[in-house]
């Protein structure tokens, strides 16, 4: 077997995943045993990428199909982590309503497997079925409420969008494939670069740039990035509000992930052509997300415009070229991925059966409702309009610092413009939450262990705002 | 003599058929899905025809994972079809304006 043990946690992940679809076949539909089972997985899978971890130089394994370096044990570590606090907020959600709590579970649990795989894939084939079984589950999970009919409408314009944009990708693929004559990306990126015993004519490299053009169209739509961002608001409002926080979490760490494997491990010689189509998309992403955010009364609608802002911001690190703004890029898709968490937990948190939060007039008087979710609310929305101390500060800052570094002032200051505007409707939530009366007085209840969740992610936001070198270090050490 | 090019402008155009399809068809969802399952077709033409020119067999392994994945798409779209088709009772692709999109 060829280095089979490098994917030990996504192979016990899978198995573990079966079993939990058979168990949950076999015991009653309102007790909590799959949930737990399903946490369990999660766990065991996070002990096991996390002890990976230690090796430091990349290992490749199946012919070079599959990789273990620092970036991948990294990500894969804070996937998992953002994933358990997912499957922990959105548990009483999904148990109040009429949603199947085992598919549920399940397909989560598939949904993380499959962006393990996109982590650490380094061969076009590995990276095409780990998307699509993170995106087959999504699409099943904004569907799995089978009686709401904005959550079906949602589903199947996620569905067709989703399948346009992975088509698109694999025309891109198919491209490079016949350009280059091999799936292996680190293959690929060595003919490129003219390394590999054969030197590239230029007719190969019209052919690769010809895929790298329908990659990136791929990539942006997974990504939310304008102009390929239609589905982003219209799925985010129609799904239910846990699936909403799944889909806006961790997908952008395997997004990110899949981004920089392609472009900066397979084509990064074509550089100069997917930097500027990259720069264009971010500072629309940054205007129209920031802009078209404002207007919003619905607070998932916001917060997805928000996300679309952010995916801007992340892609600016990338642009450069530098190592320096691929770890700041990596470093804000991790936090950006918490801090969400964050924010979608207290939503989920402050909903009961028969009532969602969903206007923003919901959360109005939340300060005088329930003092700690209104805070921990305060701190995720100071977070993502990077006001300092909180981690979406530092997060900002070293895109910023990357882009201008690699002679993308522009953009940098277009970025700096835009948060100051985005400032104005991250602020106004806080404003209603502790400023505005209360429209709604019952009672809200929030279980012991989802308190404590949501305290540590709370302190997750500020912790590593004010000790940015945890995460940092190991962003730098992913690219050097 | 057919050559690579003749495959490849084949493969483009199903491939612009059923992008135009998906941006034009204003009547049926189904027509969404056949036009989601030409795609993925088109670029197993694609596949196919570099594996044989290239001489190099990964090509043709890509595309039957595409099949396969391209079945489970289809089945999992026509799950969402049914849920959207028993709440609404249509399935017309102009009807599907609750969401501002």
């Amino acid at each position: 077997m060829d280095n089979l043990q490098i994917a030990t946690p996504e192979i016990f992940l899978l198995a573990a995943t079966c079993a939990v679809l058979v168990v949950g076949l076999f015991v009653n539909a309102k007790s909590n045993t799959v949930y737990w089972l399903s946490q369990l997985s999660l766990l065991v899978a996070l002990l096991m990428s996390f002890t990976q971890s230690g090796g430091g130089d990349a290992v490749t394994g199946m012919s070079g199909a599959y990789t273990l370096d620092s970036f991948s044990s990294t990500l894969k570590t804070w996937l998992l982590v953002v994933s358990i606090g997912v499957l922990l907020y959105s548990r009483d959600y999904v148990g109040d309503r009429k949603i199947q709590r085992s598919e549920y579970f399940v397909l989560c649990l598939f949904a993380t497997s499959g962006m393990m795989i996109m982590v650490s894939a380094t061969h076009m084939l590995t990276m095409y079925l780990g998307l699509e079984l993170l995106a087959l589950s999504q699409y099943a999970l904004v569907a799995l409420h089978r009686d709401n009919s904005r959550a079906a409408e949602a589903a199947m314009k996620y569905f067709v969008l989703g399948a346009l944009a992975s088509g698109m990708l694999l025309y891109g693929m198919s491209m490079i494939y016949g350009a280059t004559g091999s799936l292996d990306l680190n293959v690929i990126g060595q003919i490129l670069a003219g390394t590999a015993s054969d030197s590239p004519s230029a007719e190969r490299t019209v052919g690769a740039r010809f895929g790298l053009t329908f990659v990136i169209v791929g990539l942006a739509f997974k990504l939310g990035a304008v102009p390929f961002h239609m589905w982003v608001p219209d799925v985010y409002e129609g799904a239910p509000t846990s699936v909403t926080m799944f889909i806006s979490t961790a997908p952008k760490i395997a997004a990110f992930a899949m981004l920089i494997r392609l472009l900066v491990g397979g084509l990064e010689t074509l550089n100069a052509d997917w930097q500027q189509m990259l720069a264009i998309m971010s500072a629309l992403s940054v205007v129209v997300g920031n802009l078209i955010a404002i207007a919003q009364t619905n607070i998932k609608r916001m917060l997805a415009y928000s996300t679309i802002s952010h995916v801007g911001f992340l892609l600016m690190g990338v642009v450069g070229v530098t190592n320096e703004g691929y770890s700041a890029s990596m470093f804000y898709a991790i936090t950006y991925a918490f801090t969400t968490l964050a924010a979608f937990g207290v939503l989920l948190a402050a909903s009961r059966e028969g009532h969602d939060v969903e206007v923003l007039d919901d959360l109005a008087g939340l300060g005088k409702r329930n003092a700690f979710l209104a805070s921990i609310m305060m701190l995720s929305m100071i977070s993502l309009a990077g006001v300092p101390p909180a981690v979406g500060f530092y997060a900002k800052l070293s895109v910023l610092q990357a882009a201008v570094g690699a002679g993308f002032a522009w953009l940098a200051i277009l970025g700096v413009i835009m948060s100051v505007v985005g400032a104005f409707y991250y602020l106004r939530v806080i404003k209603m939450m502790f400023f505005d009366e209360p429209t709604d007085s019952v009672e809200i209840k929030v279980a012991g262990d989802v308190t404590a969740g949501l305290a540590v992610n709370g302190l997750a936001v500020i912790g590593f705002g004010l000790a940015p070198g945890l995460i940092m270090s190991a962003s730098i050490a992913a690219f050097s | 003599m057919i050559t690579l090019s003749h495959y490849l402008a084949l493969g483009a155009i199903l491939f612009s058929l059923s992008v135009v399809g998906i941006f034009l068809n204003r009547k049926n969802v189904i027509i969404l899905l056949m036009c989601i399952e030409l795609m993925l077709l088109s670029v197993n033409i694609n596949f196919v025809a570099f594996s044989h020119f290239l001489g190099d067999g990964a090509g043709q392994i890509f595309v039957f994972f595409i099949l396969t994945v391209a079945a489970a798409e289809a089945a999992i779209g026509l799950a969402i079809l049914v849920v959207l088709f028993r709440n609404r009772s249509t399935i017309n692709v102009t009807d599907l304006d609750a969401l501002k999109g």
